[in-house]
């Protein structure tokens, strides 16, 4: 009986705590897991050069500040400022096209003068939020002019963003929109349509592509075509893993990666690096990982007691899994190389931050929850 | 707000989304899955394939030259050295810029010339992108400098030392060494390709080209890692180049440069040659060329000017001139004589100054037209009689004497070892029915038994006839490499004298006679180079020859100053020193000098001073 009484109150005094935070320790634990993970492998990607590896942990630093930040925001204080927020994204994009910088082929820039920003970034979470927000008090799942509304709330940030150019984003914007609208139910028979339409539609959107893009596409389904221009990165990187083999070459030892074969090995290409070094049992550990929060973040959306929260939790968990089949989709020679950071594993700041601030959300959803039960 | 909220179905949304979620996990699952069984294609199942792709990436097998080996004459002076030199090279496959570009760029810190672009041109088309092609040799150690510092500009350019061939005496033996040059088109087609990889350099002619093989030595390997712009980073596996043997020649460079300042701007050769041993003392051929032109690359310029010289510098007297023997030729044609038992010592001839075949009205001239008067075989080699000579040869027949003259070597190679040597030519009955188709004429043995005619022989050729003479028939291969010398092993490994044949004396008394009758010519009182021979410390013995360049006509008288110089007659002279136990032996033409005893003569008398002058080595 004892014993019984003590783990109840061991659990009411974690409760506690994770409540006074506002922190899931169970998320908590796979992401920081994750990221130190993915330091080890960037710590070889980066040539043991201990000033990337600071400059990584500083934005691990922040960002995981911004996660725990936004996780005191209670979910319904989102819900009201979400509109807000998204009419905000779409003014700055807007203005992104009429006068962003310029930088690598592409405008995806505001300069402030004091900060440089990417109103991108900010959609990746805006547009959730926003079909969440609007979808919250219908009735699902969402049929007719309500699903067109809602459509047409993705379409837009979309459109806008795939063309700065940058495609990656823009799709990955676009699934997370879908994503709310895929957990609120939408009809499998619409879903297939969908797909057709988009199957259709691929000859057009072919005719609207920057160049950069469509040789991007070309190099992917002939890599050998051009193996010193753009096939290049594929061909590297498939060798890179595929010598791996199982166990890998051991840390610090991948040739590809030391010896500068593998481009964009610290960023794009660091799944390479992985693969290479700790082979498909490396890969395995690090997939078991984002298994973990990926199946956590589900649970923390089936555990949402409002539709807004069920909603926007449900599209941030499988953005989260986006990103990563894209990723290492990309690397691994299944999908087009399409710019899109391993998330925790690559270096770079700003979508790191975003990605947790998702996180954030999600942890604000579950403990800002009424407990019924005790 | 609270109507619209009774509108929705809590219970069936809270089903669908617990749907929905579980859905999207197994869409997932199947994603990931797919992904996974991507990995283990590449991971394990291709894994071999992509473990190659991965170490060709990143190991090149380098080779490194090997040393070319050192030549040396007899006395360990050096002739052919490698002295250190920089090249620079470029790897096209590493270039990503305009290659034009980059040799524009490259112009800025060391100087490219027009022929230097124009090869490095054509090279590039016929070499493989990943080879690197060489622009510039012998860079300065300030272009060397100047690159280093902005090396890291030029990915793929790279600054390769190595060794270049030099010879230290320029022209002088240049006909004995030859000279290397840039591997052509030519030479891959005789060489194992692999076993020359990185070395850009193959003997072309002389001793460089016959001891090719010695001289190369054996490439070696080096196993590198090099990163994505073949830069190497370390090596993994080196295997080294063995070295090529060094070569100690018989030549003697003293002995070599006396004979060549002797014929100042005379044309011609001249050869020395042990007749015990077939060593080659002194190999001419005059006039010279600096072989060191040729090392890398002589531009069109300067090579048109030493090929149209009429005086023909590229051209290697000693061993492919042809030349008629003459009258060098009768001591042989004497022996020939007595030894078959055609002659006697003491049977005399009376020379009128012609001679005429039985029946025919065409007279054959002596030289002299006054003629010998009553000789022996003794005085008509003193003398050179022509007379004695056509009647010997006549009773003698063209078989006979084509079978006792090539005993000596006339019309074969003797084989030295020294690229590019022609076998002259001995005439005889089948070779003229087989070239000319055409029977052999009385007359025509006639003008053989005085070395005109068909004969031809080369300065080799005479003078190991010469030594063979003075060794009562004792026939040895002439040579030029006395020993090679290997790098592991600082010994010698002499050469082995190869005796050709031995020519089987009838009587030994017959070779006195002859080898007495060649001593008369130099140091006896009528001979035709007694002033050749006067003032000697030693005995010796010779022949003079006087070498038709064209036939005269019948009446025609020789008129020196009538004629152009180039239808002079060659001087040629035969000789070996000392009488008894003979170590030299020598032959030497000068093209168009007139008589072999006022030009030959006193060229061949300097060899054999300065050789008997000095003591034995």
């Amino acid at each position: 009986m004892s014993t019984l009484l003590d783990s109840a109150r061991e659990d009411a005094s974690r409760r506690d705590w994770q409540h006074l935070l506002h922190v899931d320790a169970v998320l908590l634990f796979g992401l920081f897991a994750t990221s130190v993970f993915g330091l080890f492998v960037l710590y070889s990607a980066g040539g043991q050069d201990q000033s990337i590896l600071i400059r990584q942990l500083v934005r691990l630093g922040i960002a995981f500040g911004a996660m725990v930040l936004i996780a005191q925001l209670r979910p319904q204080w989102l819900q009201r400022w979400s509109p807000w927020l998204y009419g905000l994204g779409i003014v700055l994009l807007v203005a992104v096209l009429a006068m962003g910088d310029v930088g690598k082929g592409a405008q995806r820039w505001l300069d402030f003068g004091f900060v440089r920003f990417q109103p991108s970034e900010m959609m990746k979470l805006a547009v959730p939020m926003m079909v969440a927000w609007y979808l919250a008090d219908k009735r699902l799942p969402p049929t007719g002019w309500k699903l067109a509304v809602a459509g047409a709330l993705i379409v837009v940030p979309v459109v806008l963003i795939a063309r700065q150019p940058d495609l990656g984003t823009s799709l990955l914007i676009g699934s997370t929109g879908f994503f709310v609208l895929f957990m609120a139910g939408l009809s499998w028979r619409l879903l297939g349509g969908l797909t057709l339409l988009g199957a259709a539609g691929a000859p057009v959107l072919w005719h609207f592509m920057h160049d950069y893009q469509r040789q991007r596409v070309i190099t992917f389904l002939n890599p050998e075509q051009d193996p010193l221009g753009t096939g290049y990165h594929i061909i590297q990187s498939k060798i890179a893993i595929g010598s791996g083999g199982i166990f890998g070459k051991g840390w610090l030892n991948g040739t590809q990666a030391h010896l500068e074969f593998l481009p964009e090995r610290t960023t794009d290409f660091i799944f390479a690096v992985l693969g290479e070094e700790f082979g498909l049992f490396g890969i395995l550990v690090l997939l078991a990982l984002y298994t973990f929060i990926i199946v956590r973040s589900l649970h923390i959306a089936t555990q949402a007691q409002d539709t807004y929260g069920r909603l926007l939790a449900g599209s941030l968990a499988m953005t989260f899994f986006i990103y990563i089949i894209v990723n290492t989709g990309m690397v691994t020679g299944l999908l087009p190389v399409v710019g899109l950071p391993l998330p925790l594993v690559s270096y770079g700041g700003t979508s790191m931050v975003t990605l947790m601030a998702g996180f954030g959300i999600l942890m604000s959803i579950h403990t800002h929850r009424k407990l019924l039960t005790s | 707000m609270v109507s619209r909220i009774t509108i929705k179905d809590y219970l069936f949304e809270n089903r669908l989304f617990m749907q929905r979620s579980i859905q999207a996990l197994i869409f997932a699952a199947l994603l990931v899955a797919i992904l996974i069984g991507r990995l283990v294609y590449l991971q394990v199942l291709a894994h071999e394939h992509y473990i190659t792709l991965s170490d060709d990436n990143r190991i090149k097998i380098l080779p490194e030259p090997p040393n070319r080996g050192l030549i040396f004459d007899r006395n360990g002076v050096i002739l052919a050295d490698n002295l250190p030199s920089y090249r620079l090279e470029i790897t096209p496959e590493q270039v990503h810029d305009n290659m034009d570009a980059v040799v524009d760029r490259l112009a800025k810190l060391v100087n490219i010339r027009d022929i230097d672009r124009k090869r490095f041109d054509r090279l590039r088309k016929r070499t493989p992108v990943f080879k690197p092609v060489p622009l510039r040799f012998h860079l300065s150690d300030e272009e060397v400098a100047r690159f280093a510092v902005d090396r890291h500009r030029f990915p793929g350019v790279e600054i390769v030392a190595g060794l270049s061939r030099h010879y230290p005496h320029g022209p002088l033996a240049s006909h004995v060494l030859g000279y290397v040059g840039r591997i052509d088109e030519r030479d891959l087609q005789r060489i194992d390709t692999s076993s020359y990889s990185g070395t850009t350099h193959i003997g072309k002619v002389g001793i460089e080209r016959t001891y090719e093989k010695r001289l190369h030595g054996t490439v070696g390997f080096r196993q590198v890692e090099t990163n994505a712009e073949g830069r190497v980073l370390r090596t993994l596996v080196r295997t080294p180049p063995v070295p090529g043997d060094n070569l100690y020649l018989t030549l003697d460079l003293e002995l070599q440069n006396v004979v060549e300042q002797a014929f100042g701007d005379r044309s011609g050769a001249a050869v020395a040659i042990n007749p015990d041993t077939g060593e080659i003392l002194a190999l001419v051929s005059k006039p010279t060329y600096d072989p060191n032109l040729f090392v890398n690359g002589i531009d069109t310029k300067t090579y048109a000017a030493l090929r149209d010289d009429k005086l023909q510098p590229l051209f290697n007297r000693a061993l492919r001139g042809q030349y008629p023997p003459g009258s060098t030729i009768k001591p042989f044609v004497g022996l020939g004589g007595l030894e078959q038992g055609i002659t006697t010592a003491h049977a005399h001839t009376f020379c009128p100054g012609y001679y005429q075949l039985p029946g025919k009205e065409r007279k054959y001239r002596d030289w002299k037209h006054s003629g010998h008067g009553t000789v022996d075989l003794t005085s008509a080699i003193a003398q050179s009689c022509d007379v004695y000579f056509y009647d010997l040869a006549l009773s003698m027949g063209i078989d006979r004497l084509y079978n006792f003259l090539s005993q000596f070597g006339f019309g074969t190679r003797t084989g030295i070892d020294i690229s590019g040597e022609l076998p002259g030519l001995m005439p005889s009955r089948q070779w003229k029915r087989a070239t000319r188709n055409q029977p052999w004429f009385p007359g025509e043995t006639l003008i053989t038994g005085i070395g005109q005619g068909f004969m031809l022989a080369t300065p080799l050729q005479l003078a190991s006839a010469t030594a063979t003479l003075s060794k009562y028939g004792h026939r040895v291969r002439p040579h030029i490499v006395a020993a090679t010398q290997s790098h592991d092993d600082p010994g010698l490994s002499p050469v082995k004298v190869e005796t050709v044949l031995d020519i089987p004396v009838e009587n030994r008394n017959d070779w006195d006679v002859i080898i007495h009758a060649m001593h008369e010519v130099v140091q006896g009182r009528h001979g035709t180079a007694r002033k050749a021979g006067r003032g000697a410390k030693y005995q010796f013995a010779g022949k003079t020859g006087t070498a038709q360049v064209f036939g005269l006509k019948k009446e025609e008288k020789y008129n020196a100053k009538k004629l152009a110089r180039k239808l002079h007659d060659h001087s040629l002279f035969i000789a070996f020193a000392p009488l008894k136990h003979p170590r030299i032996a020598v032959a030497v033409v000068v093209e168009h000098g007139g008589s072999g005893s006022a030009v030959a003569a006193p060229i061949a008398r300097t060899i054999l001073d300065q050789y008997l002058s000095r003591p034995r080595s």
